[in-house]
């Protein structure tokens, strides 16, 4: 069984992506090379930015089911209209017209059922990509890649998650930002959840909603305040309050936030990489409890 | 009316504080945060709400136990793999799983399984000190996100008509999946917040090819242009072989950060500030490229 740990955060921006890649980094030098890196922001992955040494050894299109109305069979009776909630099929009897909206329809196959006149026909539709990026040192990145003007982010995360691979001992999902269902999808089924913060405001009030969030999903916790020293200390209040443990504080700093621009991680700083050290070590004896 | 969308595909790269600042700028303007999943424009404007409504959810089903025989045909039928059987032998749905297509509910032999709406979405008219704001507040986990958007983003342009004002301004989500795409249909313009970093440049070019599908004229900002000159360099030339007009480069400056600890937009903070000065030039453009 795999360790599988989600990185979250409600705010965007909030690091992340450099939390993710940085501590897949660090799983391999400190604790397994059995470790795959996920990248579940299928609407922006960057992960593959910050690992230049990865290459893509393989893509795989990843579909979505849709039917297709078959007229020659239809007598137009609407029952499939009745049956679809999500309003994606339109049937016109005087017209003699049926037709399903591909971008409405969530694929539940309810109208499959429905037809009593065999009239549906479901085919392949493309919702993106799931890229295989791979290294010799780790079981590598696995990423998904939304097709431009697809909607169906939730399905694709889903469907990349099952690529997964069986034999990693640990397994990193880096989550798309906000606390909609792509996010629970992400997190869904890992054993441990990251929230990863920054002290301002926005950083904090976008914290509590993530953490009502994961405590409804019952998934243990911890947050990392990344940015440390550029806002307040509300966030530390708040951590305190409600017995939230801290993980690590990762200090901003204008040569890193640099760096990462052009899109490399920093790896000389002390206090960076004792605070891994430290985020690591915590993750390494939780594992020993789930396992 | 006309319709100014900010938009940056990358999060954090400072879509709010710059949709804020430009709200306080605007003298007839009608605010929208259709960032539902993750609202935070209210932190800054401090809305007094003055009407709540009820955002009707997808449906969630639920199995009621007693007369559930085990026949399974809702799992069978289920695409969500949202039914799972329970350490004590019974069948329960995830309500997070549940897609709310009410499949189950349909084809159960006992009729043992009923849906209902949640109703912990809502969304708000307020007043601000820039003018009406209209915003959400999902509930955790919900599904339907891009709906409750279309919702606030045709509040906010009853507004306007009623009130005679012509121009919404609205703060989107991050991201180019389905909140992004219901916060894009039929606005006029779309403002761009790109920070200099390659993820951000990345994350610029797969919401221009979304972008593309859709009749809005496009601009855009650099943000935070000084942490990386390189990179800045390579957007504007980006921008320009692609016909955008960029409005602004505007500097880091830990003020912006200050602002809003203080609950204030960049322009009430300092209105000296650079960023301030920059911020009056975008909005005057922005307004007069009709």
């Amino acid at each position: 069984m795999s360790f599988k740990i989600a990185i979250a955060s409600g705010k965007g921006g909030t690091g992340k992506t450099t939390v993710s890649v940085n501590l897949f980094k660090w799983i391999i030098q400190h604790w397994t090379e059995k470790v795959q890196l996920v990248d579940c922001d299928v609407e922006e992955p960057n992960d593959h930015i910050f690992l230049p040494e990865y290459l893509i050894s393989k893509e795989q299109e990843i579909t979505q089911l849709i039917p297709k109305i078959d007229l020659n069979n239809c007598t137009f009776c609407r029952k499939c209209v009745e049956w679809c909630e999500f309003n994606a099929i339109v049937v016109i009897p005087p017209a003699q017209f049926a037709e399903v909206n591909n971008s409405l329809c969530h694929s539940c196959g309810a109208c499959l059922i429905a037809c009593e006149d065999n009239a549906m026909i479901e085919y392949l539709h493309s919702i993106g990509k799931a890229n295989f990026y791979t290294n010799k040192s780790s079981l590598g990145l696995l990423e998904g890649e939304l097709k431009i003007s697809s909607s169906m982010q939730t399905m694709l995360i889903g469907e990349l998650k099952k690529l997964a691979n069986p034999e990693a001992e640990v397994i990193i999902f880096d989550s798309p930002p906000g606390t909609s269902c792509p996010v629970v999808e992400s997190v869904a089924d890992s054993d441990f959840v990251i929230l990863v913060t920054e002290p301002t405001p926005f950083g904090l009030h976008d914290l509590k909603l993530t953490v009502e969030l994961i405590k409804e999903l019952k998934i243990d916790f911890g947050v990392i305040v990344n940015k440390a020293g550029l806002g307040t200390d509300n966030i530390y209040d708040y951590l305190k309050k409600e017995k939230i443990e801290l993980l690590g504080k990762i200090p901003f700093s204008k040569e890193y936030a640099s760096k990462y621009a052009r899109g490399k991680l920093s790896t000389s700083n002390e206090i960076f990489n004792e605070q891994y050290n430290l985020i690591g070590e915590v993750l390494k004896e939780t594992s020993k409890g789930v396992n | 009316m006309n319709e100014i969308t900010v938009l940056s595909g990358k999060g954090g790269t400072g879509k709010t504080s710059i949709t804020a600042a430009l709200a306080a700028l605007a003298k007839d303007v009608v605010i929208c945060d259709s960032d539902v999943d993750a609202a935070d424009l209210h932190l800054i404007l401090k809305p007094e709400i003055k009407e709540q409504h009820i955002f009707e959810s997808s449906w969630v089903a639920k199995i009621h136990k007693d007369n559930c025989t085990l026949c399974n045909v809702c799992v069978d039928v289920c695409r969500y793999d949202a039914i799972h059987e329970m350490t004590n032998g019974s069948l329960e749905i995830n309500p997070f799983q549940c897609e709310g297509c009410r499949l189950c509910e349909r084809v159960c032999p006992e009729e043992t399984i009923s849906s209902s709406r949640n109703s912990n979405n809502f969304w708000y008219v307020s007043e601000t000190r820039f003018g009406s704001l209209t915003h959400a507040k999902m509930g955790a986990g919900e599904e339907n996100s891009g709906k409750l958007v279309t919702q606030v983003r045709e509040a906010a342009k009853n507004i306007a008509k009623e009130k005679n004002i012509n121009t919404v301004l609205s703060d989107g989500p991050p991201g180019i999946g389905c909140p992004v795409i219901s916060s894009l249909t039929g606005t006029q313009k779309v403002l761009m917040v790109i920070e200099p970093t390659k993820s951000g440049l990345h994350d610029s070019m797969r919401l221009l090819e979304l972008l593309g599908s859709f009749n809005a004229k496009v601009f855009a900002v650099i943000n935070k242009f000084d942490i990386n000159l390189e990179t800045t360099n390579e957007i504007s030339l980006w921008l320009k072989e692609n016909n955008i007009p960029l409005l602004a480069k505007l500097p880091f400056d830990t003020q912006m950060v200050e602002a809003m600890i203080h609950e204030k937009t960049i322009i009430e903070y300092n209105p000296k500030s650079k960023i301030t000065l920059l911020l009056k030039d975008v909005w005057e453009k922005l307004n007069s490229n009709n």
